[in-house]
């Protein structure tokens, strides 16, 4: 808990400023840093970018010429600075592995990876919270154990496993779900290109038919996904509710006759939220990385496969820019569960 | 990249009594869908394209100047050519262009399209551009050298007198498309011929036009209605990028596809026993090998190269490991070239290679290292090795790596064993021969890092032989001049050559008429159709 900084009118408007310009260089120091190890890491790689472009079988003079043209003969600090320039000016590079820029690439990957993983958490939250009460509640009885083991099962069992015995059981056994891949190609020119969001874009278009075979489709890995997560913030939840409900003000509540249901759901599970936020945060942003996994299973055309290509393709800008992505969906979860802070929390708020 | 055959395994041995297929799905009558790893396709400009994947796609796209017949590739033929004639130097071709035929767009195809296309391919000079460019050409001289005479007719003048077999192979590779000059310039920025347009459009004249390529994701062609030949049944081929094996096994026990392309040896023997399926194969070019640097104080006796030669159990490897997608090969040019030498000598003889090793000096053996790319394939296949070397001494530790990894070592001849796959660039004998059999240069700094070459293997003989192959016109002496290099290169090269490639690909039953040629661009579906 922190302690309660100065009060007075004297610091009311100045610390705000400064509280945004404290944000703004801690941001911009993050990228700085992330993108400088990112860089580093690319280079000090055994792979050679130069036959990635041009294969093994091109002559000398190809390769020199390719070597000249991606600035590998300058030196490493000067290849940053270059590279550094021209983000700022909003250039991040083409990739050589797709021919297109960067820009194009993350545009056409990351909203598949963004809609798998925002409907992965909100399973994922919506079974683990409830779950994770329930254990708490039932602390060493029944209940408990059995969340515990699905949980645990969810922790340790391989995701590529998993996704192969799903695909197995309810895609080509039972036939609820559709295949691999985001949408049947019979759809897929019927939606206008919009978001890249597929299920928000047909429901915009109204394209029911389309809307049904995308969710059909999303809905077996987003429940993995979803899983996944279930199991992390289930466990989580559990022991922050544990831990609320050994607190001093709800034995008062007891003693002053408030309802069970109300002591857990209002009074203990309101003051667990506060840190259980920042877990499904950083659950939300672990899988906004990509699950290289379950797109490799899924054939899902997301951010994690296009990173894993890059990179063993040794393709830096797109490594860059993938990880750029990957920085500022950081970031702004961090700054989104700061914000949910103050809002349920008051001492925050007060404190601010 | 994972490890995950071994879950993979498990979970389809496993779970193979619940995964009875349910009723299947239907894919469009119209429609061929097939599931391959196309995320190695980096350009479809055919002066760039030079992947396995992106050359199919050409293949059927494009057309190239000359073509060959995929089931006996001896029967050279003119496809945007109707004929030639080579000079009485030989050091020039005067091509005749078929009349009256179109590009998808419309445009007609006549000599000034062929001329661009080939000067185009040498003066943006991108990786298959060596295939015209060992002729003699250069940016500065193309202009001069490949020169219209005609509407419907142009010269090709090389600097030396090639063998005219060699020369016409050449200009069936993919490299060697006729592109829709009129079409391309439209898009062209600052001397670019186009090329910031085409690396992701389309500008020929096969049987399928390219409509849309989404970068590990989809590719999508579509009939081309101005194609010269038969139409094709399918008015859509749709290429979707499935990268897990078994993902593919299942969408096509589905239905969901027509044809998987990517299939590991657990898949064949499932989809062997299925009546909705037909797994087909076809010999490809490609030629595993291990290559052992003569830089290596063990590796460069040469009796130690003879003894790994005998100690590679390869027909059980071909049999069992590899199931079917391999054939037990020794030399260097794969069969089905001119000049083939099919001969396979060396089995594995353990006492032969012990009685080898100790007369080298190294009765008890030695330990040496192996760059191994870490594919399923790659690694199964090093793993066997290294226990047949075992049994004689020869102690060799893996190391994996991507293939980024282990190429780069490669080139940089830091390696003691390199475990590899070469595909040969063109259909003629000389594309190998020039790889495995020379070496002019073995300076650290040489501007030629051929297969001989990284291996640091000094042949100044055989390049020779090499070189006069290149020039010889008569056709079976240059055959046999390859024969009697092949022969040579089996009993005393560093390369111990073990295998050939075969194509394996799975069909639903009623998808018929898929030609699996002898290279990838050969692979044909125009004339595949639904029962």
């Amino acid at each position: 808990m922190a302690i309660a900084t100065t009060t007075g009118g004297r610091s009311r408007a100045l610390p705000l400023a400064w509280k945004a310009v404290k944000l703004i260089a801690s941001v911009a120091l993050t990228f700085l840093g992330l993108l400088f190890v990112t860089f580093l890491i690319g280079r000090v790689v055994p792979v050679d970018p130069v036959l990635s472009v041009v294969g093994d079988r091109a002559s000398q003079s190809v390769y020199d010429r390719v070597y000249v043209e991606l600035g590998l003969d300058k030196p490493l600090i000067q290849q940053f600075w270059i590279y550094l320039q021209k983000v700022f000016t909003g250039d991040f590079g083409e990739s050589f592995m797709t021919k297109r820029p960067i820009i194009d690439d993350i545009i056409r990957v990351f909203p598949a990876t963004l809609e798998l993983a925002t409907l992965g958490v909100i399973l994922g939250t919506l079974l683990g919270v409830p779950l994770g009460v329930l254990a708490a509640v039932r602390q060493g009885r029944l209940a408990d154990q059995v969340v515990r083991v699905v949980g645990l099962v969810g922790y340790s069992a391989p995701i590529f496993w998993l996704g192969l015995l799903g695909l197995l059981v309810f895609y080509a056994r039972l036939g609820w779900v559709a295949g691999p891949g985001r949408i049947d190609i019979s759809y897929e020119y019927d939606i206008a290109p919009g978001t890249g969001l597929l299920l928000l874009d047909s429901a915009m278009q109204g394209r029911w038919a389309a809307f049904g075979n995308i969710f059909s489709h999303i809905i077996l890995p987003a429940s993995l996904l979803g899983y996944f997560s279930m199991a992390y913030i289930s466990r989580m939840t559990r022991s922050f509710m544990l831990n609320e409900l050994a607190q001093e003000y709800v034995v008062a509540a007891r003693v002053k006759g408030v309802p069970e249901w109300r002591i857990i759901w209002v009074h203990a599970l309101r003051n667990a939220a506060v840190p259980l936020v920042t877990v499904i945060a950083l659950s939300y942003a672990g899988l906004l990385e990509g699950s290289v996994l379950t797109e490799t299973v899924f054939a899902w055309p997301g951010l994690g496969q296009y990173l894993t290509n890059s990179l063993q393709s040794a393709d830096m800008n797109a490594v860059l820019g993938g990880t750029l992505v990957i920085g500022a969906v950081f970031v702004g979860l961090n700054l989104l569960s700061d914000l949910l802070y103050t809002l349920l929390d008051p001492r925050v708020r007060r404190r601010a | 990249m994972f490890h995950k055959t071994k879950w993979l395994a498990a979970a389809v041995a496993g779970f193979t009594a619940i995964a009875a297929p349910a009723a299947r799905a239907e894919t469009p009558a119209d429609t061929l869908i097939m599931a391959w790893s196309i995320d190695d396709i980096i350009s479809l400009d055919p002066a760039e394209l030079f992947e396995f994947t992106a050359g199919e796609i050409a293949g059927n796209s494009y057309e190239t100047l000359i073509g060959y017949d995929p089931m006996n590739v001896a029967d050279i033929r003119g496809k945007i050519a109707e004929s030639w004639e080579v000079s009485g130097d030989g050091k020039t071709l005067t091509f005749k262009i078929k009349e009256g035929r179109t590009f998808a767009s419309g445009n007609p195809i006549t000599a000034a399209d062929a001329v661009f296309s080939l000067t185009r391919a040498v003066k943006l000079d991108k990786s298959p551009a060596f295939i015209l460019t060992q002729f003699g050409f250069t940016a500065d001289n193309v202009d001069q050298k490949i020169r219209q005479t005609g509407e419907y007719t142009f010269e090709f003048e090389m600097d030396r007198a090639y063998a005219p077999t060699l020369v016409l192979y050449c200009l069936t590779a993919n490299v060697a498309s006729v592109v829709d000059q009129k079409l391309v310039m439209e898009h062209a920025t600052e001397g670019d011929f186009g090329y910031g347009w085409l690396k992701t459009g389309y500008a020929g004249s096969g049987a399928f036009t390219i409509r849309e390529w989404r970068a590990n994701e989809v590719v999508v062609m579509e009939r081309n209605p101005n194609y010269s030949g038969d139409a094709p049944a399918m008015a859509r081929v749709i290429y979707r990028h499935i990268p897990e094996t078994a993902t593919q096994r299942i969408l096509l026990e589905q239905g969901d596809i027509d044809i998987a392309r990517d299939l590991g040896p657990d898949e064949i023997t499932a989809m062997s026993e299925n009546p909705d399926l037909v797994v087909e194969d076809g010999v490809k070019g490609s030629i595993y090998y291990l290559g052992l640097n003569q830089k290596n104080e063990f590796l460069s006796k040469p009796q130690v190269a003879q003894a790994m030669k005998w100690l590679v159990d390869y027909q059980t490897i071909a049999d069992t490991l590899m199931k079917g997608r391999v054939i037990v090969h020794q030399a260097f040019l794969p069969r089905g070239f001119l000049g083939a030498y099919e001969e396979t000598p060396y089995s594995l003889n353990v006492e032969k290679a012990r009685a080898l090793l100790a007369e080298a000096g190294l009765p008890d053996g030695f330990t040496v290292t192996m760059d191994t790319r870490n594919t399923p394939e790659i690694t199964s296949l090093a793993e066997a090795i290294q226990g047949t070397m075992a049994q004689a001494g020869i102690r060799i530790e893996l190391i994996p790596g991507d293939g980024g990894q282990t190429l780069t070592k490669y080139r940089a001849r830091t390696h003691d064993i390199y475990i590899g796959q070469w595909g040969p660039d063109y259909q003629d004998p000389h594309t190998n021969a020039d790889t495995f059999a020379r070496n002019p240069d073995n300076s650290d700094d040489a501007a030629s890092k051929t297969l001989a070459w990284r291996n640091a293997w000094e042949i100044p003989e055989m390049t020779a032989m090499a070189d006069a192959a290149m020039l010889e016109a008569d056709a079976d002496k240059r055959a046999e001049m390859y024969v009697e290099l092949q022969k040579r290169h089996q009993a005393e090269s560093p390369f111990v050559i073990m295998f050939q490639e075969i194509e394996v690909m799975a069909r639903r039953e009623n998808v018929n008429g898929f030609v699996i040629g002898p290279s990838f661009s050969d692979n044909s579906y125009a004339g595949v159709t639904k029962g």
